[in-house]
């Protein structure tokens, strides 16, 4: 079977050139380079048609950026993704066409992402009616039919998105990504901005939603709980590599990279009382210099020598779960 | 028992405002005992904020505290004069923010902030004010202090920021500390950490925490009693292992459902319906009983704070079966 969405060694570089002050410097002798940002480095997966895929990691680990390239919002510098099957180079005009608009995005910040001089009709309905899936003349019942199927009305047509709670511009900003008939939506934050009540309603539309569309996720959170809730497979993502992924009772039931573990164990849940914090040391280093070898191996509690050098391949195991960490892998024995 | 460090009681605190009197918080009451940690747990809109925010003296126009008491070991902080109030803080009680580029001021050094707040409570030498700030900052964990004294802001991680928010916070050895959120911007090993520190300093110190958040988890491992507020008023308050493990108040009981996890994987959230009511337009009555399942006529008058266990109350004329 050909997976909906596949990844190959995907990476995202940012280059910092030196601005005008800086040229102008290094003229008279200073010495100001280009500075590198590996934001996302080597990730390849697959997602399947009608798959959910949690994608896990603390802030910078580049799992935003990894969104974006699949989305089509930025292309990849290095590294392949194919969509059905068709590589983003060999496709046609009319492949990457489908591929944009069968990925759609939905975003953290329901204030953000909605323009805020439209009104909802339009919001939504602006996508299918340039990109001919609809008729203009339809619009407005296409809108109003998506406004139902994710619990809004159809009397906030004409509404603008400052006349909505957090909660509601969200369910606008979801009605938007379903009226391109998507078939991979990347949720990027989508329910961090949310109270909790509210997230829970949230939650249960995204999954209600995939019961209807049959469509695919690729859930961005560093929300665990949110997560381990929603997704069948998990990846996590330290410093910009995958360190880590399986199905979701895989990783949160048996965790083989220690920072997927940290992370576990270090995650708030309700059942656990007067808890005894026993964090990992360190902060998370910046993606501007990261350290030489595994990333994670300052703040490691089980680091090796070998792992200062040694930048681990993230290997299968024999149930095709993978692990980027050396002990695990064997090559450090 | 001992006596608590702060006692609030029938605090009202309310907003004029074009449209009508916004009551932000209403008739609440609490107190918190030496090294208790008191969770404040609320979504937005709730009133949590503004509760710390009146504590501290913090109300300004439109806002105004309209009743209530607020004793701190023994002073009643609504009848000290502005100037008394502002030689309390900072020293007797401090407070946190959520995001620490609040608090510090970005165009100064670590040090010239700390040393600064110390010499205005202290007559201590300048000398000696360094080596209280050195010495706070290397209790709430931060590697070598002294050189991060002479750092900007700027230069620190989030992380780190928060560290030294919360040092300056400790510095004075305050009575009490109201924290506003304060991990709810950092990634979860960074937050575990300063939750660490946390607890051993308040436990070491017998500082009482009021510890402000939306998130159920967090107080779950960090606070001995939580207090569940619900459009400006307490709703339920206990010790932490009844209120999470027994809810009795349906709003209770309808946020800790809410909260998605492994174990709950293919099943359906049990929301809370409909969304926060806005306080201008506060239903008569028992405020949550538009959402509420178990709500019906005698909802249409405000519940009263009923005991039901020591230490335990809640306003609902419904209560779930809880407390046994």
């Amino acid at each position: 079977m050909t997976a909906l969405l596949s990844l190959r060694g995907l990476c995202q570089t940012y280059v910092s050139t030196p601005d005008a002050a800086e040229r102008i410097a290094n003229l008279v002798g200073a010495k100001y380079r280009e500075t590198r940002v590996r934001a996302v480095d080597d990730v390849s997966f697959d997602i399947a048609a009608g798959e959910v895929l949690g994608l896990v990691g603390e802030s910078g680990c580049g799992k935003s950026t990894l969104g974006r390239m699949v989305a089509g919002v930025e292309p990849p510098s290095a590294g392949t993704l194919a969509w059905d099957g068709v590589t983003l180079d060999a496709m046609t005009s009319a492949q990457r066409r489908a591929w944009q608009l069968q990925v759609q995005m939905i975003f953290q910040d329901p204030f953000a992402s909605l323009n805020p001089r439209m009104r909802v009709e339009k919001i939504v309905g602006e996508a299918p009616v340039a990109h001919g899936l609809i008729r203009a003349r339809d619009r407005r019942d296409y809108v109003a039919d998506l406004l139902e199927k994710v619990g809004l009305s159809a009397d906030v047509l004409t509404r603008f998105p400052h006349q909505f709670s957090g909660g509601q511009r969200q369910r606008v900003g979801i009605a938007r990504a379903l009226a391109l008939k998507p078939r991979l939506i990347v949720c990027d934050e989508a329910i961090s901005a949310l109270d909790v009540s509210i997230q829970a309603q949230v939650l249960n539309l995204f999954e209600d939603l995939r019961a209807e569309f049959g469509f695919a996720y690729l859930f961005i959170s560093h929300d665990l709980g949110a997560v381990a809730h929603i997704a069948e497979r998990v990846a996590i993502m330290y410093l910009g590599r995958m360190v880590e992924i399986g199905t979701a009772d895989e990783v949160f039931g048996d965790p083989r990279h220690p920072y997927t573990r940290a992370l576990l164990a270090e995650a708030p849940r309700l059942d656990r009382r007067a808890q005894d914090y026993a964090p990992i040391k360190g902060e998370i280093p910046s993606p501007l210099a990261p350290p030489p070898g595994c990333t994670f191996h300052p703040r490691c509690p089980v680091a090796l020598p070998a792992c200062r050098e040694i930048v681990p391949a993230i290997e299968a195991g024999p149930t095709g779960r993978r692990t980027a960490c050396l002990r695990e892998n064997g090559a450090a024995a | 028992m001992t006596a608590p460090i702060l006692s609030v009681n029938g605090l009202t605190t309310v907003f004029e405002t074009r449209i009508g009197t916004l009551t932000a918080v209403n008739d609440v009451s609490f107190t918190v005992g030496p090294g208790e940690v008191l969770g404040l747990v609320g979504e937005s809109g709730s009133g949590k904020t503004i509760t710390g925010f009146s504590i501290l003296g913090l109300i300004d126009r439109p806002g105004a505290i309209r009743a209530g008491e607020i004793w701190l070991k023994g002073t009643d902080l609504r009848k000290l004069a502005p100037d008394a109030l502002r030689r309390l803080r900072g020293d007797r009680i401090a407070m946190i923010f959520q995001d620490p580029m609040m608090t510090l001021n970005p165009v100064l050094r670590i040090d010239t902030q700390l040393i600064e707040t110390i010499l205005a409570h202290r007559d201590v030498s300048r000398g000696r004010a360094r080596e209280m700030a050195e010495a706070a900052l290397a209790q709430v964990g931060i590697p070598s202090p002294a050189e991060r004294l002479r750092a900007y802001p700027h230069e620190l991680s989030g992380g780190m920021r928060q560290r030294v928010v919360i040092a300056a916070a400790l510095m004075l050895e305050p009575d009490l500390i109201v924290a506003d959120e304060p991990t709810t911007a950092l990634d979860v090993t960074i937050q575990s950490q300063i939750l660490f520190e946390m607890q051993k300093l308040m436990a070491a110190r017998q500082t009482a925490l009021i510890w402000i958040t939306h998130d159920l988890t967090v107080v779950a491992g960090l606070a001995h009693r939580v207090a569940v507020m619900y459009a400006g008023r307490i709703v339920e308050t206990g010790p932490v292992d009844d209120v999470l493990d027994r809810p009795a108040h349906p709003y209770t009981h309808g946020l800790i459902h809410s909260i998605p996890s492994a174990t709950a994987r293919g099943q359906r959230l049990a929301p809370i319906r409909g969304m926060t009511p806005s306080l201008i337009h506060l239903p008569e009555g028992c405020a949550f009983a538009p959402r509420c399942g178990r709500a019906d006529a005698a909802c249409g008058t405000a519940p009263a704070a009923t005991d039901i266990a020591p230490g335990r109350w809640l306003r609902c004329h419904h209560p779930l079966e809880a407390g046994a």
